[in-house]
């Protein structure tokens, strides 16, 4: 089943801006879909216009079957969003802002109260929940969007760019909360400018960039793209001359820091076996840079490259 | 697949969220909602009624005091009722937390709706205190309670929904001013809240008459005192009228999305 169609989605906006170039996208229930692009790429534009804060131009947006123009009510009332900015009533409770959003979507006041109980909890916000929303922290705040998107359980979430600016463990604790709520079976559509999170949490990826789709495939065939690997290795003992060794590039960044590009096909150990014979001992290895990053950018670069040639 | 009824019950509470948090907003700051009328409209019977109000003499038969009284009354749910929706709908853009209700299937009548029920039981409520403290200046008879309580219903009612419209379109916090200042007090001032229509001038009669807060005010004294400068039949009509007229485009410009979706 399909949880999210667009077909020839197209915005422009009222200064002749066009957006989004005709979008045609599916993302199937119970998917956790990343959608990726540089600023500006039309990421939001897209999720303002399936979650109805953005007027289309032109196309049509489906919402687990139900067309977003027909039957508003039904393809609204699936839908969960956690917006990049705080966009709750300061002057509220906590309490009050997710019990509100309940009764917008026709739950009533006594099931929304066990809901919000159940979900302040999951999210760490229930001793919260008489306090006013302008008194907690970035990281609650994020928080308490979250629980607002769930309060009326939706089939699926979007979240646009959900931790932005949350510390190191929350955005862990994040991840793993809406891990599970994705195996509950929600599907999630999440943006990101972290490639490291969209790599730990999707399973399919959509490029965006100038509002044009440039990639939509899951993740794995995405990365199975990559022809090589880049490692920084941690070393001892280089020799004056770098050692050329045959099928890796080598190169040296600082006094004990080796960068290496590793061919897909060839073993990481066959590295570590040539630079002992040259003497170099191997004390550890990162990668140079997250492996979706590394695709992202060369995609980004072959689009606009392949854009100024086609203009 | 959902039926109408189901559609129905959930609109139902979607509108009982509303009127609930917009009743629960205008009283948790009723330092800034409920007492600031109850004090002006205090000075006003003290001054024009108490001091003032003697040396001009009666007026259309009754005191001045009584004869103002309904006129004031009227002005604090004009002014409250218009107030609170147009400060409310614009902060919730400003703050962007209007989105929490785009985003959800409420139907844009629903929207409207219950706004306008906060801008009506605000309007109500201050009207009942400013009523409270006319009561200890001077007797309002009330002559025809049913005229009295359509009329500042109906008032309230079309004020909110112009208050809703002033929220659409500004983008500002000033401009949620212009309106109150330049348009709402002139004419509610000129509408005859402190004098009788026959007072004046033929020529500035016949202007008056296109005032349609003379017609509402005139409407209500006619309920209080059972005297008005107006056909009363008249004042429903421009009531009704405008209330249709207003609240129609209020829903279309909120099912065109004007002011609220890029």
């Amino acid at each position: 089943m399909t949880a999210l169609a667009t077909k020839q989605l197209t915005k422009t906006y009222a200064g002749g801006k066009v957006a989004l170039h005709g979008i045609d996208l599916t993302v199937d229930a119970g998917a956790f879909f990343g959608l990726l692009g540089p600023n500006g790429a039309g990421k939001s534009t897209l999720i303002g216009i399936v979650s109805t804060l953005v007027t289309k131009t032109a196309g049509k947006v489906r919402v687990f079957g139900h067309d977003l123009d027909l039957d508003p009510w039904a393809a609204k009332s699936q839908i969960g969003l956690v917006p990049q900015e705080f966009n709750f009533n300061t002057f509220e409770t906590v309490a009050q802002i997710v019990l509100n959003q309940a009764g917008y979507y026709g739950i009533p006041r006594r099931v929304a109260r066990q809901r919000a109980e159940r979900y302040l909890k999951n999210l760490g916000l229930w001793e919260r929940r008489d306090s006013v929303s302008r008194t907690l922290s970035g990281g609650m705040k994020r928080r308490l969007m979250i629980a607002r998107a769930l309060i009326h359980e939706p089939r699926l979430l979007i979240l646009d760019e959900p931790t932005a600016g949350v510390d190191i463990e929350l955005r862990r604790s994040m991840w793993d909360f809406l891990r599970h709520i994705n195996d509950q079976g929600t599907t999630i559509i999440l943006t990101t400018h972290y490639l490291e999170e969209a790599e730990s949490l999707c399973r399919d990826i959509a490029i965006i960039d100038d509002g044009r789709i440039i990639e939509n495939t899951d993740i794995k065939t995405l990365l199975r793209r990559l022809s090589t690997h880049a490692f920084l290795l941690d070393v001892t003992d280089i020799p004056k001359e770098l050692p050329e060794l045959p099928a890796f590039s080598l190169h040296q960044v600082d006094e004990t820091t080796l960068e290496v590009e590793v061919p897909r096909e060839r073993a990481l150990t066959e590295v570590f076996a040539a630079l002992a014979e040259h003497g170099i001992t191997v004390s550890s290895m990162r990668n140079k840079s997250n492996r979706l990053e590394e695709l992202f950018v060369r995609l980004l670069k072959w689009h606009g490259e392949h854009k100024e040639t086609a203009e | 697949m959902i039926t109408p009824s189901e559609r129905l019950r959930t609109a139902a509470v979607s509108l009982a969220t509303l009127v609930r948090k917009e009743t629960h907003r205008y009283l948790r700051i009723w330092m800034q909602t409920l007492l600031p009328p109850a004090i002006t409209m205090t000075l006003y019977f003290v001054i024009f009624g108490g001091l003032i109000g003697p040396r001009i003499g009666p007026m259309e038969g009754y005191s001045y005091m009584e004869f103002i009284a309904p006129g004031i009354i009227m002005l604090a749910v004009i002014t409250n009722s218009y107030g609170n929706v147009v400060s409310s709908f614009f902060g919730a853009k400003f703050q962007r937390h209007i989105e929490e209700l785009l985003v959800s299937p409420t139907p844009n009548i629903v929207i409207l709706l219950g706004y306008v029920a906060g801008g009506v039981g605000r309007g109500l409520l201050t009207g009942a205190i400013v009523t409270g403290v006319a009561l200890f200046f001077t007797r309002l008879p009330v002559e025809h309670p049913v005229i009295t309580i359509s009329v500042v219903v109906l008032t309230a009612t079309l004020f909110s929904i112009g208050g809703f419209i002033n929220a659409i379109y500004a983008k500002k916090f000033d401009d949620i001013a212009i309106i109150p200042t330049f348009i709402l007090t002139p004419l509610t001032y000129l509408g005859g809240v402190f004098y009788s229509l026959s007072l004046l001038p033929e020529f500035w009669q016949t202007v008056s008459l296109a005032n349609p807060i003379l017609y509402m005010v005139n409407a209500f004294r006619y309920g209080v005192l059972g005297t008005a400068d107006i056909h009363i039949a008249v004042a429903y009509a421009m009531m009704l009228g405008f209330i249709v007229l207003f609240g129609m485009f209020a829903l279309y410009l909120l099912n065109r999305g004007t002011g609220l979706r890029a």
